[in-house]
């Protein structure tokens, strides 16, 4: 069951790079991972690649195949055509530091701009009550594997280098949403959202949620809430056009 | 060349799983200027793909839990070898680690009461185990991180700095430890993406580097899983215990190939998924060892009535501690009556609806789904065993988890004596929390005691530079990945879940020629995020670790939890009363009884005198 695959893989560093052309042995079952790891073995020892759990759990395998973002270690091999040439390349919107890894620090700043839990004062560790459903929201949003795809494809930042310091991306206003959603959060998210975090930058495409390996719904339950809790408070003209389009009253 | 990057701290944090960050956030409470280093981006750590749950005491789902019941079922499941000091704290302390990650924001599935849910799991006599889902490691993991967020949050609000008494360093390499006389001094490793070297210089160095699974072929464990924090703490003089135990957890998955190993998570069995082999027989009623006969239902109408009524029935065999099971399905395998692609079935569809299980097993759903084309709520899995935890670690001082060497601590999966023979499921993640907070706080109260500071001699430097380097100075020398592949399938097929003497020692010999080839690897390109120099580095200590373990697997005549012999098939009493201490010097490994410190007699006092019958001496009973 085995054949020689074709594959395209982007090599090269921050001072430029370009496609390198390999063929190589693909076996029934496999993921482009597995793929990749026979070149480190075989072909070439140095090819930069970050990886873990191997199982779509830990967020480290970000990449593009054929252009399209996605996670090397969940991507199988049975998707493509026998005849296929394969193409990898490294996420687009990050600095390259080498082949197919990339310089995510602008998600590790994003992350720490976001004020964190604010627990209740008056409750002592074990007293805390929640109820399943209500816990459910945030909880979906906690899914995260921070692959950091969503902030990849989000075109607010994909080619626009100017905007990275005023917009957190998907992912962090996800954040932003999940602790608003938390029942025991004291803190108020609404304005720092909109004001801190540029929730007004995001149009509601949905291209984040399109990408996410764990399928969260970031556009429908986080983002588009954020707004309309925003909105409560200021008037946004593409949320009032998004309730139009998505039919949610 | 180039100008050595330097850093100086109070405490240096090796690993960022849960056990590092608990312990930095400790250190970090306790007013020390603290670093955590990890070879992986942060939050990426093996902690993020534990899936089933943490092990607690909290009387949430039976008010008849508490820590004595948590600490009796510890020890059964370690088979009485645990470090009985450790196991008592761990029972005693998980409850308020759990709580107050809820204080950090982490959000647990709740009872109907608002309360934090626990599920069965193999080996607890209660529901304990606090979980998300199938993915508790990840909210465990995310729950610190943004915790060490919070502090630096604070320490920005007060010095404008957000790194000024906690920084992390991901994608870091630690590759030496520096001591001043005996006590520890620093760190010296690189930067995985640049090559950079770097010297820290820190009186106190906790050690959170987490297993050694990468070691075997067939493992649920990432590529850090290189015992890089075993290795150093032995190269620093510390000894380690237990290396003989691997936990080969029974449910990995079989195929396809490439996903040989991957984990399933027990949780499919605490909620009801049973296993069966070829003939559709549940076979786990035939592996009902002695010892566990009283607490596990030997006929499927009482095991099938125990998931509605835990108070009148027994449990179902599927719940047996990891060992137990493991080799019955090895057994059923080698017996022929094993699945197509040499498991045994593992099946939940036709035990729980199927909205049901996409709701309690979503990961362990998407993952066969996604991986192998089955649909778990329509068709059994093909489960066998994998490597998955070692048991055996630095041996520690239960309350400050320090080593032998002055400065030097550990805690986590890298540290041994808590989990004894063979650990529970969830009982890592509890041990993390309880055991890293207490490191933290051991190496604060150390650093806060010391007079001067100890310094790194240059020489440490030179000579860690030299080792580091020495594969970009050989040429056509052996391959990393070739020499890494023929570990890993030595330790699998010779020293693996069920072992032998003369294996043993033609694995013995197989290291020492791999040792040798060691020497001599080569590695093309530079040192720009390389991961064949990478490896090249990571298998020295692969190669020392493998040889503790093969050595003391050899030395243990007996079979006990993690550690099978074919040929001394039974457990035996004297052995309980002897560890095996590995350490290293130019001589190379050695490994050398020790005996086990006597349980408390209150502690003993907790089980019936029939049970201790069947792991105590005579002299230890009378
Ligand atoms: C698939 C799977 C599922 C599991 N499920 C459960 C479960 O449900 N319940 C449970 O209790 N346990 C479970 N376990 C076990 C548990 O997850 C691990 O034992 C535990 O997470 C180990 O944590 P740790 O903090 O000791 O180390 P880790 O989380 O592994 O962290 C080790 C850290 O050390 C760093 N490191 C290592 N070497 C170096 C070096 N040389 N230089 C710098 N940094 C270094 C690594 O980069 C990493 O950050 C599971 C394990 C696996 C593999
Ligand atoms: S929905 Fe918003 S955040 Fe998501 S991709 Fe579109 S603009 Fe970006
Ligand atoms: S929200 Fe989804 S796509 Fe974005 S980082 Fe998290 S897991 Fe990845
Ligand atoms: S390796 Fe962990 S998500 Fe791909």
């Amino acid at each position: 069951m085995s054949y020689q695959g074709k594959f395209r893989v982007w090599r090269g560093d921050d001072s430029g790079g370009a496609l390198e052309d390999f063929t190589v042995e693909v076996n029934e079952g496999e993921v482009v991972l597995d793929i990749i790891h026979r070149l480190q073995a075989t072909q070439a020892p140095d090819l930069a690649v970050r990886w873990n759990c191997k199982a779509g759990k830990c967020g480290s395998c970000s990449a593009e195949i054929n252009g399209r973002p996605r996670l090397l270690c969940m991507t199988r091999m049975s998707v493509f055509q026998e005849s296929e040439t394969i193409t990898v390349t490294p996420m687009r919107t990050f600095p390259i530091i080498r082949d197919l890894v990339t310089d995510v620090s602008f998600n590790y700043t994003k992350a720490r701009e976001v004020p964190s839990f604010a627990p209740p004062k008056d409750l002592a560790p074990g007293e805390y009550r929640m109820q399943q459903v209500d816990v459910e929201r945030s909880q979906e949003f906690r899914k995260c594997i921070e692959c950091f795809l969503c902030q990849n494809t989000c075109h607010v930042v994909r080619d626009h280098e100017e905007n990275k310091e005023a917009f957190s991306g998907p992912r962090f206003l996800m954040r932003v949403a999940e602790l608003e959603m938390h029942p025991l959060d004291t803190a108020d998210r609404v304005d720092q959202a909109q004001d801190d975090h540029g929730l007004g930058y995001c149009n509601i495409t949905k291209c984040c949620s399109e990408v996410c390996p764990e399928h969260i719904h970031i556009t429908d339950n986080a983002l588009i809430p954020m707004k309309e809790r925003v909105a409560d408070r200021k008037y946004d003209p593409v949320v009032w056009l998004g309730n139009k389009l998505f039919r949610r009253s | 060349m180039p100008e050595l990057e330097r850093h100086s701290f109070d405490v240096l944090v090796i690993g960022a799983g849960g056990a590092g960050l608990r312990a930095a956030i400790e250190a970090r409470e306790h007013g020390l200027r603290t670093a955590v280093l990890c070879k992986s981006l942060f939050g990426k750590a093996h902690t993020v793909m534990a899936e089933g749950g943490i092990a607690a005491a909290m009387g949430n789902a039976n008010e008849s839990d508490n820590w004595q019941v948590h600490f009796r079922d510890t020890m059964r499941g370690g088979k009485f070898l645990n470090n009985w000091r450790m196991a008592e704290l761990h029972a005693q302390e998980a409850p308020q680690r759990v709580w107050e990650l809820e204080t950090y924001g982490a959000l647990f599935d709740r009872t109907k009461d608002g309360r934090i849910s626990q599920r069965n799991f193999g080996g607890h006599e209660y529901p304990r185990l606090a979980h998300v889902g199938d993915r508790t490691g990840l909210e465990l993991i995310r729950t610190l991180q943004q915790k060490i967020v919070s502090l630096q949050q604070d320490d920005f609000k007060e010095f404008g700095d957000y790194e000024e008494r906690l920084r992390v360093f991901q994608e870091f390499t630690v590759t030496e430890l520096a001591k001043d006389g005996d006590r520890i001094s620093g760190a010296f490793g690189y930067w995985r993406e640049s090559g950079r070297f770097v010297l820290f210089e820190a009186p106190a160095v906790i050690l959170a580097t987490g297993g050694i699974g990468k070691s075997f072929k067939v493992t649920s464990n990432s590529w850090e899983y290189t015992g890089d924090g075993h290795a150093l703490a032995m190269r620093a003089g510390a000894s380690l215990i237990n290396m003989e135990f691997i936990q080969f957890h029974p449910t990995g998955m079989v195929w396809p190939p490439s996903v040989k190993g991957i984990l399933v998570t027990e949780s499919v069995r605490g909620d009801g998924g049973v296993l069966r082999n070829s003939d559709g027989k549940r076979f786990m009623f035939d592996y009902i060892p002695e010892v566990f006969k009283d607490k596990y239902a030997d006929n499927e109408a009482e095991a099938d009535r125990w998931y509605a009524d835990q108070a009148n029935n027994r449990r179902p065999p599927e719940l047996l501690p990891r060992d137990e099971v493991a080799r019955a399905i090895n057994s059923e395998v080698k017996a022929g009556r094993g699945s197509p692609h040499g498991g045994v079935f593992l099946d939940v569809s036709t035990r729980l609806p199927a909205e049901e299980i996409r709701r309690r097993l979503p990961s362990m759903h998407h993952q066969f789904k996604e991986l192998a084309d089955v649909d778990i709520t329509a068709q059994p899995m093909e489960v066998g065993p994998t490597c998955h935890y070692v048991m055996g670690g630095v041996e520690v001082d239960p309350d400050t988890g320090s080593s032998s060497v002055p400065g030097l601590f550990a805690a986590g999966e890298v540290s041994g004596g808590m989990h004894g023979s063979n650990r529970l499921g969830g009982n890592s993640l509890s041990d993390l929390l309880v055991f890293g907070r207490r490191a933290g706080a051991g190496a604060a109260e150390y650093v806060r005691a010391l007079g001067d500071r100890p310094v790194v001699p240059e020489d440490t430097v030179t000579e860690a530079r030299a080792t580091a380097l020495k594969p970009f100075q050989e040429e056509g020398g052996e391959n990393p990945y070739t020499l890494h592949m023929e570990l890993q399938q030595s330790m699998n097929d010779l020293v693996g879940i069920i072992r032998r003497a003369g294996e043993m020692e033609e694995a013995l010999q197989r290291l020492e020629k791999l040792k040798e080839r060691a020497r001599s690897l080569t590695v093309e390109g530079h040192q720009q995020f390389n991961p064949g120099w990478h490896l090249a580095l990571d298998l020295r200590n692969m190669l020392l670790v493998s040889e503790c373990v093969a050595k003391a697997a050899l030395l243990r005549t007996e079979s006990r939890g993690g550690h099978t012999r074919d040929d001394h098939p039974v457990m035996d009493a004297e052995w309980r009363r002897k560890l095996l201490v590995c350490t290293t010097s130019d001589e190379g490994v050695r490994v050398e009884e020790k005996p086990q410190i006597p349980i408390r007699s209150d502690l003993l006092d907790l089980f019936e005198r029939t049970e201790l019958e069947k792991y105590l001496t005579a002299e230890e009973l009378s």
